[in-house]
């Protein structure tokens, strides 16, 4: 029993006279939205939270990997930072050139900051810790990754600056292109689960197994590493970090498509950029490591959603460490490595594994 | 709950629809269309074809109208460079079009190929992505094999198109000397422009969209 | 059905959320315009034309083989689900199928379509 059912079970069970209470009771379907609801905006809370303090520990381990303190004046080790952050950028003062197309232009940013929220809404963080659990819970994650395309294309046009087209345009090529091997890299596992719901990919690596005699945890990424790799890489480009950071290569395009983006404008494309980072991360875990189960049963069920976020928090550090240590690509170099070299190898790993699972099936 | 739903989503594609049609900006026009395609994809949930829904999303919304996008900015159109006989031609198809699909709305809804009631329920936990496929790779095999040749004749297509048909590229719409493009440039030298590359914007092209002066 | 709700809902209050700190941000903001701070940024120079301009026709090309691989990726879903009721006859029927697209492929890479900087 999760914490949402013990919580609607309490909810309900309780001996309550108000009227409100009386007729939620003896209604289950406005009881179910509202209670949907609260447990949304509990989910939007957190998880803005750890995306604001993901900023500050962003900066923070940046700091130290050049030898630096990073943020550490407001509060204690900077802690209140993100807070700083944001009153600051509310208050900044907002300039949008006299020739872009204001309509698109403001859209572009909440369209940067939507899909990768409700991407979040499939994520299983624990045993029945998921807003909800939809049987084509992967196709979710892809369709809204997909969406977030508009964001960048329409920001950059909408800017009418040429940093911001140009930026534009190659983020969405780049997103576009990346996407793809990022589909087929999932499929392997679809393969070794036979269902769609996050849910069910999580609860099949549970347990061990054992590759060539050696006992290992049931995650995929033991038997999928090729896809995990993939699914890696693309997640880099898919969120425009370094080492495919093109779209907003400073030295060539300013800040590429928020080139003319200020005040909260530009903090919801950051915003959005570092969603997209936690969200994506949330999705490797589940697809590839293991989501909230641990091979050892260290957690009684309830707080088994802490190996998921130990998990989650591990894939982060990855995102900052390669952002300061990996040079960029040229653009022909992306291109090329989606095309000619991610693309055919998630294809031949998709025959690769159909191969395997099918001598391996029962017969 | 449901007829609720679906008179909500009914709602927004028909406006959203509209305003493809109304909107003079091609951009805003685009992206009502990716709206409308996104409503589309909430009825087929609320039909419990949800993979039907996702791929709508995916394919339409993610990618048919990303390629609509770039054909925007390709052609980047201030006024309509049709005159004449070639618009009453085109309004003409367009009301023929319209015609043909009224006159299917009113064939169905007269019953002959009304759906029938809804199949047997599936389990919940692969739902119709797996009868699906089961249907797909058995039954309609043949129509799922000629996709992949459609797919490889679209691919050759689109080659042809774009890069000509002797390796030599395609005179573009408007073959003006000083017209430029927009990330044209070779990634290897710069991002944009080659030196002595100018970015003098065509003087043919009027700035399109509703913001030019 | 019911369990599609919650993500329109998350829909809902995220588009919410984006209108709201837009809007919060849109009343409290200080604007002091100038003609100066209209101009569009091009790294302190006067602004030179529009960026109104056309776009590459690479683009076009990369849209266009991104949906027709995203199509073979979403036949891949049904049948990944399935793959166990189908068995060998899916495993084969697949295969043919990446084959048939795998020519296309090899036609673009010898066409060098996925050459960024192939010459025009």
């Amino acid at each position: 029993m999760s914490v949402w059912d013990r919580l609607s079970a309490w909810f309900l069970g309780l001996p309550l006279v108000h009227p409100a209470a009386v007729w939620l009771k003896a209604h289950p379907d406005p009881a179910f939205v509202i209670l949907t609801l609260l447990k949304i905006v509990f989910i939007l809370f957190v998880f803005l939270t750890v995306v604001s303090y993901l900023v500050w520990a962003e900066r923070k381990i940046c700091g130290r990997m050049q030898g630096r303190f990073g943020p550490n004046r407001v509060g204690i080790f900077g802690l209140l930072q993100p807070l700083a952050d944001v009153v600051k950028l509310l208050f900044k003062e907002e300039s949008m050139p006299g020739s872009v197309n204001k309509v698109i232009f403001s859209i572009a940013p909440g369209l940067a900051i939507v899909p990768a929220l409700v991407s979040f809404s499939v994520v299983p963080v624990g045993p029945g810790l998921a807003v909800t659990d939809v049987n084509v819970g992967l196709l979710v994650f892809l369709a809204m990754s997909s969406i977030g395309v508009y964001a960048v294309v329409l920001g950059g046009w909408a800017s009418n600056n040429k940093y911001a087209l140009i930026g534009g345009l190659r983020s969405a090529a780049q997103m576009i292109s990346y996407e793809l091997a990022m589909g087929i890299s999932t499929i392997g596992v679809i393969l070794l689960v036979g269902s769609l719901s996050m849910v069910e990919i999580v609860k099949a690596q549970a347990g061990w197994i054992h590759v060539f005699g050696l006992p290992l945890p049931g995650w995929f990424v033991f038997t999928q590493p090729v896809a995990f790799l993939i699914f890696m890489i693309t997640a880099f480009a898919e969120t425009n970090r370094t080492p495919f950071d093109l779209p907003e290569a400073e030295s060539e395009l300013v800040a590429g498509f928020h080139t003319e983006y200020s005040s909260m404008k530009f903090g919801l494309f950051f915003l959005g950029e570092y969603s997209n980072i936690i969200t994506i991360c949330a999705i490797a875990v589940t697809l590839f490591l293991g989501g909230w189960t641990w091979p050892w049963h260290w957690l009684p069920e309830s707080l088994q959603f802490i190996w998921f976020f130990v998990k989650l928090a591990v894939l982060v550090f990855v995102f900052i460490w390669a952002r300061w240590t990996l040079p960029r690509f040229r653009y022909d170099q992306l291109m090329d490595l989606g095309w000619k070299v991610l693309l055919p190898v998630s294809l031949g790993w998709v025959v690769l594994t159909a191969v395997v699972v099918y001598m391996r099936m029962p017969r | 709950m449901v007829p609720a739903l679906f008179v909500g989503f009914s709602a927004l594609l028909l406006v959203s629809a509209l305003l493809v049609v109304l909107h003079r900006n091609p951009v805003t026009s685009a992206l009502f269309l990716v709206v409308a395609f996104c409503a589309l994809a909430g009825i087929y949930i609320l039909m419990h074809a949800e993979f039907i829904g996702m791929v709508q999303i995916i394919v339409y919304a993610g990618a048919i109208m990303v390629l609509f996008l770039f054909v925007i900015m390709y052609l980047n159109l201030g006024a309509d460079p049709e005159r004449g006989a070639a618009i009453v031609m085109r309004r003409l198809v367009g009301w023929l079009a319209g015609a043909i699909v009224v006159a299917q709305a009113v064939l169905l809804l007269a019953g002959r190929w009304a759906i029938g009631p809804a199949g047997p329920p599936l389990d919940p936990s692969v739902g119709n992505t797996q009868a699906l496929g089961v249907l797909l790779y058995s039954k309609f095999l043949f129509p799922f094999e000629i996709t992949s040749l459609v797919l490889l004749v679209a691919m050759v297509g689109a080659i042809v198109i774009s890069k000509g048909r002797g390796g030599k590229p395609n005179s573009s719409p408007d073959p003006s000397p000083e017209a430029t493009f927009m990330g044209a440039g070779d990634a290897r030298v710069s991002p944009m422009l080659r030196p002595g590359d100018s970015i003098t914007p065509a003087a043919s092209i009027a700035p399109a969209g509703e913001e030019s002066p | 059905m019911r369990e599609y709700l919650p993500i329109l809902m998350f829909i809902v209050v995220g588009i919410g959320f984006a209108a709201v700190t837009l809007g919060l941000s849109a009343i409290i903001v200080p604007r002091r315009l100038s003609a100066r701070k209209l101009a569009p940024y091009e790294c302190g120079v006067e602004p030179m034309g529009t960026a109104r301009q056309r776009i590459d026709i690479k683009f076009y090309l990369v849209a266009v083989l991104f949906i027709l691989f995203d199509i073979e990726a979403v036949f891949l879903y049904p049948w990944a689900v399935a793959f166990r009721q189908l068995g060998l006859y899916g495993l084969v029927e697949m295969i043919l199928f990446i084959v048939i697209l795998l020519v296309g492929y090899v036609y673009l890479l010898q066409k060098k379509a996925l050459d960024w900087n192939a010459s025009q």
